[in-house]
């Protein structure tokens, strides 16, 4: 599959490269970072990529969204929920 | 705000994207709402710009499906996030039905309110998932939730991968996986190998879908994938993320361990139907479509005048025969509205209802594999989450159920199992299995009452402009 050109965008202060446009919870699994914070009794992680289970729910530049729906931007700053 | 539409169509998957096809075609003044920044739904889902994905049957029936709807005159409001419907027969007693009112979240920018006179909801399915120890764990995603990595973005989700539950995707998964370089470490199918020897002969009629899931099954057999027929999870094991998962025979025994970094599962698709159930229209419980779904005619319409539903969300019957039951839908409510005429009508329903009768065969087949299995239910461990946004475990529902609750409502209000930020999409199956195992069934048990938002929006988009400040705050009377 072709993909568009990579950009730079951090989680966590890291910093991670990404096709532009690609969802940002696939852009963390594809990266290794499945673990995306802690909810009551069990760790949170994408589940349904879809918009459905709020799992994937993460801050974009301060606010709140869900990495399944966000697509990867140059420099955006992704912080846990 | 302008006048309203003829016609507000809720999704654009293959069922909303005909449907508003056929309805702007013939003249009608129709919007079409979706969430996705492309019209394509699950099956169909279009990659982001950018992302060159190889031309295979479902991109060619996508891209006819697009191609169509471009040209029709439909006005597309894609990167809509529908969140509040009303008006219809939402108004006080004894008042005149209204247009209907949907309120939308644009990407950026200003929250939206539109009108229409007729709606059709063509919003799909979600996955159930039937819970077990470990299905929290970092590396286990939902098996439909796979397609869209794999399908939309080419991303694996892992390298070594255990895929399980029920129905065709198990196997369209654990094809694309091998295909796209990783290895698929066990199937597990809920199904017996005579449950799909029955279901086969119903795909006679679609040969297309028959021989790729012929050709799915040899690649599997060429690479030796182990497929375990009539097994299921019986836990993901691991630190921080999965590392092995333990299958079983339904049948009991001893279980299996297969080391992994993924596991895929899913155990079917639900129709969607927050927005029937906010409309109050009747719905019946139908375990073989899937479980709750509206009651509908022939020609898709619900209870409730001018409203329709068309597609997965009506009771799964697959891909193939959305479109056919999109376009029913859409013709029932020009009829409806008076911009068709009987005599019109009845000659332009025609194809389109053999077309659906045809393809609803085997996707009813598909539909019943993948219905919900008691089985699973009864195997949920007492410490295992069920509700995960709460983190309500099975021992808490069951102690909710001795203490007196009898359906669904008392449920979420004895234990929050379904009022986090998933609205029950999640629980909604497990939970609703076991409050029916005490009261004797899911008609008794029930569904939460549809509330709204129907999706998580910002507080700032329910309020609008409006600011604290501004409520008018009368002078105190002098004592
Ligand atoms: C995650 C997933 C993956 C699947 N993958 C496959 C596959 O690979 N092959 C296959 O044969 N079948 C697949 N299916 C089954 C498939 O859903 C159907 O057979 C087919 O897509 C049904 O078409 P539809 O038009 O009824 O609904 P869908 O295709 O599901 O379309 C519904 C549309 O409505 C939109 N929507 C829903 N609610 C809102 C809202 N509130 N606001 C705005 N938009 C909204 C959604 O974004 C979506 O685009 C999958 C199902 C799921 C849930
Ligand atoms: S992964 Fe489920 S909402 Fe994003």
């Amino acid at each position: 599959m072709a993909r568009p050109a990579e950009v730079a965008f951090s989680f966590d202060g890291a910093t991670l490269r990404a096709p532009v446009g690609e969802s940002l919870a696939a852009a963390l699994i594809a990266a290794g970072l499945r673990r995306l914070g802690e909810g009551p009794g069990s760790p949170r992680a994408a589940f349904c990529m879809m918009g459905t289970c709020q799992q994937c729910l993460v801050r974009v530049d301060g606010r709140l969204a869900q990495a399944c729906l966000v697509p990867v931007r140059a420099g955006m700053a992704v912080t846990p929920a | 705000m302008s006048a309203p539409f003829d016609l507000a169509v809720l999704g654009a998957g293959p069922a909303g994207m005909a449907a508003a096809t056929e309805a702007a075609r013939r003249g009608a003044r129709v919007v079409l709402l979706e969430e996705s920044p492309a019209p394509g739904g699950q099956v169909y889902r279009a990659a982001p710009p950018g992302f060159l994905v190889p031309p295979d049957p479902d991109r060619r029936a996508g891209d006819a499906l697009r191609a169509a709807l471009a040209t029709s005159g439909t006005t597309l409001l894609l990167g809509h996030r529908v969140w509040g419907l009303g008006g219809g027969p939402l108004v006080p007693q004894g008042a005149p039905p209204l247009p209907f009112r949907v309120d939308a979240l644009p990407p950026d920018g200003a929250p939206l309110t539109l009108e229409a006179r007729a709606l059709i909801l063509c919003a799909g399915t979600h996955e159930r998932i039937i819970p077990f120890p470990g299905w929290t764990l970092p590396g286990v995603i939902g098996l439909a939730a796979a397609t869209i990595l794999l399908k939309a973005q080419g991303v694996l989700p892992g390298r070594r991968v255990v895929v399980a539950g029920a129905g065709p995707l198990l196997y369209a998964v654990a094809a694309k996986l091998l295909k796209a370089g990783a290895e698929v470490a066990a199937i597990a199918d809920l199904a017996t190998q005579g449950e799909w020897a029955r279901a086969l002969p119903t795909l006679t009629a679609r040969p297309d879908l028959l021989a790729r899931g012929l050709a799915w099954r040899a690649a599997l057999a060429t690479k030796g994938v182990p497929v375990l027929a009539a097994h299921r999870v019986v836990a993901a094991e691991g630190a921080d993320a999965v590392e092995r998962v333990r299958l079983q025979a339904l049948s009991g025994g001893t279980s299996e361990s297969f080391d992994c970094d993924a596991l895929c599962v899913g155990h079917g698709l639900v129709p969607a139907t927050e927005a029937t159930r906010v409309f109050r229209a009747a719905h019946r419980y139908a375990r073989e479509s899937g479980g709750w779904v509206p009651v509908l005619d022939a020609d898709r319409r619900t209870s409730v005048p001018l409203l329709y539903v068309a597609g997965d969300g009506g009771g799964v019957r697959g891909a193939a025969a959305a479109p056919a039951a999109g376009r029913l839908a859409a013709l029932a409510a020009l009829r409806d509205l008076g911009l068709l005429d009987g005599r019109a009508h009845a000659r332009a329903r025609r194809r389109p209802a053999l077309e659906h009768w045809r393809a609803a065969q085997g996707g009813a087949a598909m539909a019943r594999m993948m219905a919900l299995r008691p089985a699973l239910v009864d195997a949920i461990a007492p410490e295992t989450v069920v509700c995960r946004c709460e983190g309500v475990t099975r021992a808490e529902i069951e102690a909710a159920l001795d203490d007196g609750a009898t359906e669904m409502n008392q449920l979420k209000q004895f234990t929050r199992c379904g009022m986090g930020p998933c609205q029950g999409r999640v629980c909604g199956e497990a939970a609703a299995e076991l409050v029916a195992r005490r009261v004797g069934g899911r008609e008794r048990a029930g569904f939460a009452t549809g509330r709204l938002p129907l999706r998580p929006v910002p507080m700032e988009a329910v309020l609008g402009d409006f600011d604290y400040a501004d409520i008018p705050v009368p002078a105190p009377a002098p004592l």
